[in-house]
């Protein structure tokens, strides 16, 4: 039933990634001025810890993280932190946020080293370097990543997946980042396979990206990563997605209400375990990343080395975006990514992809003709359909028990409709409304027709 | 700058490509028609694209609802209910109908995807409780015989090959060289009938078009037809199943009586039919099942009509008892 493909449901979209997976990564020129978020990751946002007027270093933390659920952020340039408001945030709202001008001298703060190699450290060590270091999620999720690699001890991790499926249509940021980066990437594979105690690590990989398939496949020939194995997948969209990655390599089904934890694995985004292998061997924390910049409106799309805090429109305009046709820039991804209305919106700590779009925006959407092309594509068996007619009229109820909290927001979905209704809109308003209605019973959900 | 929400990427096709592509797939089927029953077919679904398409802009002019008529589903209902009349018709009834498939059946109930019966098909029970006679009387394509036989029975001219075949059963006129040539005339079409469910070959045709633009799916025609030919079939009577004795009966009921076109073209219809997959085959099936009564069993030789009618009302239950069980859910489902 489930093929070749590993996973029911899913879309072959055009992939796009001819424009720029040939193209090695490029440093983009240093920004005059960054905008760090305190808020780039899942939990508390952090918290200044610099004034107006201070003088801060490449390196220097300059936000230290609130609480459990939060991460450190770290200035990416040398300069004079100029002021600390609120900022327009690449997720639509405005957020708190040191802006640094850049005096261009590229001073480093002294990197925190290990005394002793990483091998003979105790995961507790190590997870303290990578909270210290600010590494979160980097494949768009922003989770940080020492709490996510310290699961609950009565839920053993035995399988840790590390993901350079990167399934979105347009990015190949990953697809780079493997095939310059791989003794990198897979030595912070081996860091956080110590952490979690892991007994098997699966590279894997998408059929479509042949170039990194060899490169890694040639990698791994090296002795000292012999406890990892190289997973080719058949490329399917959202083959990357955590839990229908999971259940493609192992069989094993991520239960409803539950994280792969609860089916003994975690998934690591490539550019993450690079990362940690930053932050452990280096001493280096998370201030920049791999950005793709491509997309119908992009003149000369290119891969990117990009300061965390690079104003989009400095991006942009280093890629020469066609300004006539260009109608709409995505962060993110094709599928799954934010559109933005501010370009001094930064690059975030999760920004993957930069696309400029075209076009005559988005199409008018029809009656549902109940064709049943979003049940087929669906990759969580949902019925799309009826969840939005469900959230349309009110019954938040139901669209619970259908499954509305069980979407994972890929855009499936949307994707094949025919009459164009934006699925995925009512998918994430249904949440919200089950989420609300949980915390209030007695409020009723406002979207009356 | 636009901001919309994710995706931002859709595939090309939409309800209007998906339209044409419909009627694209009825132009073989009108070609023959016009083949067989010469210009009064022409009239008969030029009468009722205008009752329908008619219908469907007054009722949005009048109620002041954005015009929908540019998605091409009215004409395709005004279509496919011409084809399932029979030639003599007067238009003006062919009119009446697709007035009443469209402004009763559809915008009554929200337009697009809210009606919960198959609207061509609706039209043509209405037209058949209401003018019963000119509803059911047959009269022979330009060049062949009414039965698709290569003579006219004496005293049963109005006789349709259904009607025919079940003469012939009950009075034991059992000539296998003469069934041959007349299935062969019902695959062609030269055989009375609607003028658009005559030839099994072009419905068959316009019906692989949609298979390639993956437009219908394999469910519901498949077990429709199957189900109907297997229950003749095995009830053929005969002991040996491979016979040409056995196979005879089957074949006709599924070459004949507006079969074809109904399990193609209007049961698959997706407004009215099952979402999930399983729902389609259950549905599929079902038509199938309730064909195989009414033409057994009842006094009706045709019944696909009111099977696929009467399943278009339980498509909601079946629908609700095919739920898919979602990915992630262990045991039972909630």
């Amino acid at each position: 039933m489930f093929g070749r493909f590993g996973f029911r449901g899913g879309i072959f979209p055009r992939l796009h990634k001819e424009r720029t997976e040939g193209l090695a990564i490029e440093r983009l020129a240093a920004p005059p001025r960054v905008v760090l978020h305190m808020a780039q990751h899942i939990g508390s946002p952090a918290i200044p810890i610099v004034k107006r007027g201070d003088r801060v270093l490449i390196g220097q933390t300059v936000g230290e993280a609130a609480g459990m659920l939060s991460s450190p952020v770290h200035s990416p340039v040398s300069g004079t932190v100029a002021s600390i408001g609120a900022f327009a945030h690449p997720s639509g709202m405005h957020g708190t946020a040191i802006e640094i001008e850049n005096d261009l001298a590229e001073a480093s703060a002294e990197k925190i080293l290990f005394d002793k190699p990483w091998k003979e450290s105790a995961p507790g060590e190590i997870l303290q370097i990578i909270a210290s270091a600010g590494i979160v999620g980097m494949g768009g999720g922003a989770f940080p990543t020492h709490v996510k690699l310290s699961p609950p001890s009565h839920k053993p991790v035995d399988t840790l997946i590390i993901n350079g499926v990167e399934c979105e249509p347009f990015s190949t940021a990953d697809h780079r980042l493997m095939v310059e980066k791989i003794e990198e990437i897979l030595s912070g594979s081996l860091m956080i396979k110590k952490i979690l105690a892991a007994k098997t690590v699966y590279f894997a990989i998408g059929s479509h990206n042949a170039e990194a398939i060899r490169v890694v496949s040639a990698a791994l020939n090296d002795p000292k990563f012999k406890d990892i194995s190289l997973s080719a997948l058949k490329t399917k969209y959202p083959m990357g997605s955590e839990k229908q990655l999971v259940y493609s390599l192992t069989k094993r089904t991520v239960p409803r209400k539950g994280t792969p934890v609860d089916a003994g694995c975690m998934v690591q985004n490539v550019a993450t375990a690079r990362a940690v292998h930053l932050a452990v061997s280096e001493g280096i924390p998370l201030f920049e990343r791999v950005v793709t910049v491509s997309g119908p409106a992009i003149r000369s799309p290119k891969n990117l080395w990009v300061k965390v805090g690079t104003p989009l429109r400095f991006v942009l305009e280093q890629c020469a975006m066609d300004p006539a046709i260009a109608k709409k820039i995505v962060t993110g991804g094709a599928m799954t990514g934010m559109a933005q209305s501010e370009l001094d919106a930064p690059v975030l700590k999760s920004t993957a992809a930069i696309l400029a779009f075209g076009g005559d925006g988005p199409p008018a959407s029809y009656n549902c003709i109940s064709c049943g092309a979003c049940v087929r594509a669906c990759p969580m068996r949902l019925v799309p359909s009826r969840l939005a007619k469900f959230v349309n009229k009110n019954l938040i109820a139901d669209a619970r028990s259908q499954g509305v909290v069980d979407c994972i927001e890929c855009g499936s979905c949307a994707y094949v409709c025919p009459a164009k209704i934006n699925l995925v809109h009512f998918m994430k308003l249904g949440k919200y409304w089950v989420d609300k209605q949980q915390k209030e019973p007695e409020v009723r959900s406002g979207h009356d027709r | 700058m636009h901001v919309s929400i994710a995706p931002h990427m859709r595939r090309a096709e939409s309800v209007q490509t998906i339209m044409i592509s419909v009627i694209i797939a009825l132009v073989p089927a009108f070609a023959g028609s016009l083949y067989y029953f010469g210009v009064r077919s022409l009239f008969l679904v030029c009468a009722s694209i205008i009752g329908s398409v008619g219908t469907e802009w007054l009722v949005n002019a009048a109620l002041k609802k954005p015009r929908t008529i540019k998605d091409a589903s009215a004409l395709i209902t005004g279509v496919l209910l011409a084809f399932t009349l029979p030639p003599d018709l007067s238009p003006w009834m062919a009119t009446l109908g697709g007035m009443f498939a469209i402004g009763v059946v559809k915008t009554a109930f929200g337009g697009l995807g809210n009606n919960f019966l198959n609207p061509a098909l609706a039209g043509r029970a209405f037209l058949t409780v209401s003018y019963p006679a000119a509803m059911t009387h047959w009269s022979a394509p330009l060049n062949g015989t009414l039965s698709g036989f290569p003579w006219n029975v004496e005293g049963l001219t109005s006789a349709t090959p259904l009607a025919y075949f079940k003469h012939a059963a009950l009075s034991g006129n059992y000539h296998p060289l003469v069934f041959k040539n007349a299935l062969a005339n019902l695959f062609w079409g030269n055989c009375g009938g609607c003028i658009g469910e005559t030839s099994a070959l072009l419905l068959l045709l316009g019906a692989c078009f949609l298979w390639y633009k993956r437009i219908i799916g394999f469910s519901i025609p498949f077990l429709f037809i199957g189900t109907v030919f297997l229950g003749f079939w095995v009830t053929s009577g005969t002991g040996r199943f491979f016979s040409t004795q056995a196979l005879i009966a089957p074949l006709y009921q599924v070459l004949s009586g507006g079969l074809m076109l109904g399990a193609l073209f209007m049961a698959g219809d997706p407004a009215t039919s099952p979402i999930t997959l399983p729902g389609k085959a259950f549905f599929g099936f079902g038509c199938g099942l309730l064909t195989l009564i009414f033409r057994k069993f009842g006094g009706y030789p045709e019944g696909v009509c009111y099977a696929i009618l009467l399943m278009n009302c339980a498509a909601p239950l079946i629908d609700r008892g095919t739920r898919p069980r979602i990915f992630g859910e262990v045991k039972t489902r909630e």
